[in-house]
């Protein structure tokens, strides 16, 4: 029987010429992750079990992104532990304040995983670099400290889901659309334990800014992972960008999906998830009467260069309407500093906008713009569950880059279409 | 190993992010943490909750964030057991690897209600719901998952297997 791309991946990084779904193994790891919150644990479960060395202190990251520049004394001596530990194993990869991004945009930004790879990330959202063509899946802190002493996790092998990607996305549409409207076509638990596998002619048309976004939320319908294919897209991003070979995997052209879904990208119009899960999906244009009292651009799934460009084109020349609060946060440093070389932190200052540095801050209700009763935003995030960004009345919309700056114009969900 | 206790229910797609907001993970202490579980949608639940209550949940219970977190306050709260229709993924291998019994049963989640006195043996996967005179049989665990079950969780299975050399 054949096997699908990340069955592939899994099988190499286990020593298998074969695995099947449902099977148990061990399987090396190329890339281990943690942040600020999670790592703290990973940290104590590690010096508990009693380990004094890393696996290689080379493929271990650890990004300072949820609550920095820290946001209160406890944040600060959760950062301060992670800091130490990074020291004490010389861990190349550590991202503090000034050099780091928020986790899932830096990482594929600086090169650290690639094509081939088999990654975990104590981060939900470690999902994100199935775009490279690389399997990456999201554990727990348990998990990255077994994974930094001893490289390798266990993993039950997933089956797949096919999305069969044909035509192209109109304009002010994106990947953020793309992911949202399958979500709300499969639900939140719409493809758990499994692999969501992009594949059609469709895929050549998604930049990889799109890839990444649609990857990134794998988890909120439940899956594994989300995995796109290598193609030119993916050489060009890699390419002097990787700072290890990688390896291309191809699925068996008689790999086995549970099942296979044609999306067709044109058809995909504009698209808002309503509280309180990202399934309640609706369109922009029919969420048009929902008055917003904040909008939040910015975070692992839309704080990437593209993103920040198309809040830009719609933003430029404008003023955001009397009463919202616009708050924009580039993804990374590179991003932010792209941002200014472009003048495009001016433009969006002069709209009534703020510019933060990098954090996850306002997505999980950390800090950087908490919601407070009865209050909504409209948020190129991720999760509008109860209490996400704030009170527990308040409500998050979630939406693409481009539906967010446009609302931020009108007071109200907009379709992007529908502004200059 | 065995469980009995009363049942705190809740509905399908219980997220991670209301078992315990993010808005408390400035802090790693369990004890600390423990004190606000579930308050986004249950606010009494730490007031009633007593070691060995069982919490019973829909489909995807614990979606959303990795949080290692979230299954650590709910067995720091006193619960023994969760019983759901199914789990997400990453919540699932946390509960595993850090000693927090849970269990996948359809029938118990559509048979139990909220306030029922339910007994779980573990080693059989049978569910006994005492109020309403009813039994349920949840998957077991594969074998691979029993042994880091066993060794108390996997950082105890890794030692066992003689770690990194540590």
């Amino acid at each position: 029987m054949g096997m699908t791309m990340t069955q592939k991946i899994l099988a190499a990084h286990a020593g298998l010429d074969e695995v099947k779904p449902g099977q148990l193994i061990n399987a090396r790891l190329d890339q281990v992750l943690g942040n600020d919150i999670t790592t703290p644990v990973a940290i104590n479960e590690f010096e508990k079990a009693g380990f004094n060395s890393v696996f290689d202190n080379g493929r271990i990251n650890i990004v300072l992104d949820h609550f920095v520049p820290n946001k209160d004394i406890k944040s600060a001596q959760q950062s301060k532990q992670c800091r130490e530990f990074a020291n004490k194993y010389d861990i190349i990869n550590f991202f503090d304040v000034g050099k780091m991004g928020i986790e899932h945009a830096l990482l594929p930004e600086q090169g650290i995983v690639t094509a081939g790879d088999c990654i975990i990330g104590a981060d939900s959202h470690t999902c994100t670099y199935g775009a490279v063509g690389a399997f990456s899946t999201g554990v727990g802190s348990t998990d990255m400290a077994a994974g930094m002493a001893t490289g390798m996790a266990w993993f039950k092998v997933p089956a797949a889901i096919r999305f069969n990607l044909t035509g192209k996305l109109g304009p002010r549409v994106s990947g953020k659309d793309v992911i949202l409207h399958i979500i709300g076509m499969i639900g939140v638990d719409g493809a758990l334990y499994k692999s969501m596998e992009f594949t059609g002619p469709g895929v050549a048309s998604l930049s990889m800014d799109d890839r990444l976004c649609i990857c990134n939320m794998a988890i909120e319908a439940g899956a594994k992972n989300g995995i796109f294919p290598v193609d030119q897209v993916t050489v060009d991003y890699l390419t002097g960008r990787s700072r290890r070979e990688w390896k291309v995997y191809e699925a068996d052209p008689d790999a086995e999906y549970e099942k296979t879904i044609e999306i067709d990208l044109a058809a995909i119009e504009p698209t808002v998830s309503w509280p309180h899960l990202p399934e309640n999906t609706h369109t922009a244009k029919e969420s048009e009467s929902i008055a917003i009292d904040q909008v939040v651009i910015g975070s692992c799934t839309n704080g990437r260069l593209e993103d920040m460009q198309a809040a830009y084109e719609i933003l430029k020349g404008k003023t955001i309407a009397p009463g919202v609060r616009g708050i924009i946060i580039p993804g990374t440093m590179q991003v932010y500093k792209t941002c200014l070389q472009n003048g495009w932190l001016e433009a969006f200052i002069d709209a009534g906008c703020i510019v933060s540095t990098p954090t996850c801050g306002p997505c999980l209700g950390g800090y950087m713009g908490i919601l407070a009763e009865g209050e909504r935003c409209i948020s190129t995030t991720n999760r509008n569950f109860v209490g996400r960004m704030g009170h527990v009345k308040s409500e998050v919309y979630l939406a693409s880059p481009a539906t967010a700056a446009a609302s931020a114009l009108t007071g109200h969900i907009t379709d992007p279409r529908e502004v200059e | 190993m065995n469980a009995q206790g009363s049942v705190f229910k809740y509905p399908d797609n219980v997220d991670t992010d209301v078992i315990i907001p993010a808005r408390y993970l400035n802090s790693q202490d369990a004890a600390e943490l423990a004190r606000h579980c579930m308050e986004d949608i249950d606010p009494d639940f730490v007031n009633k909750v007593k070691p060995g209550d069982i919490m019973v949940g829909g489909w995807n219970f614990g979606c959303g964030s990795s949080r290692e977190h979230a299954p650590l306050v709910i067995k720091t709260s006193g619960v023994a057991c969760v019983i759901a229709k199914s789990f997400a993924r990453i919540f699932y291998r946390n509960a595993i690897n850090i000693g927090l019994p849970i269990l996948e049963c359809e029938a118990a989640v559509d048979g139990i209600q909220a306030g029922d006195e339910v007994a779980v043996d573990f080693d059989t996967g049978v569910i006994t719901n005492l109020t309403r005179g009813e039994n349920y049989r949840a998957q077991p665990f594969p074998p691979f998952i029993q042994d880091i079950i066993r060794a108390g969780g996997l950082m105890n299975s890794i030692r066992e297997k003689g770690g990194n050399k540590a």
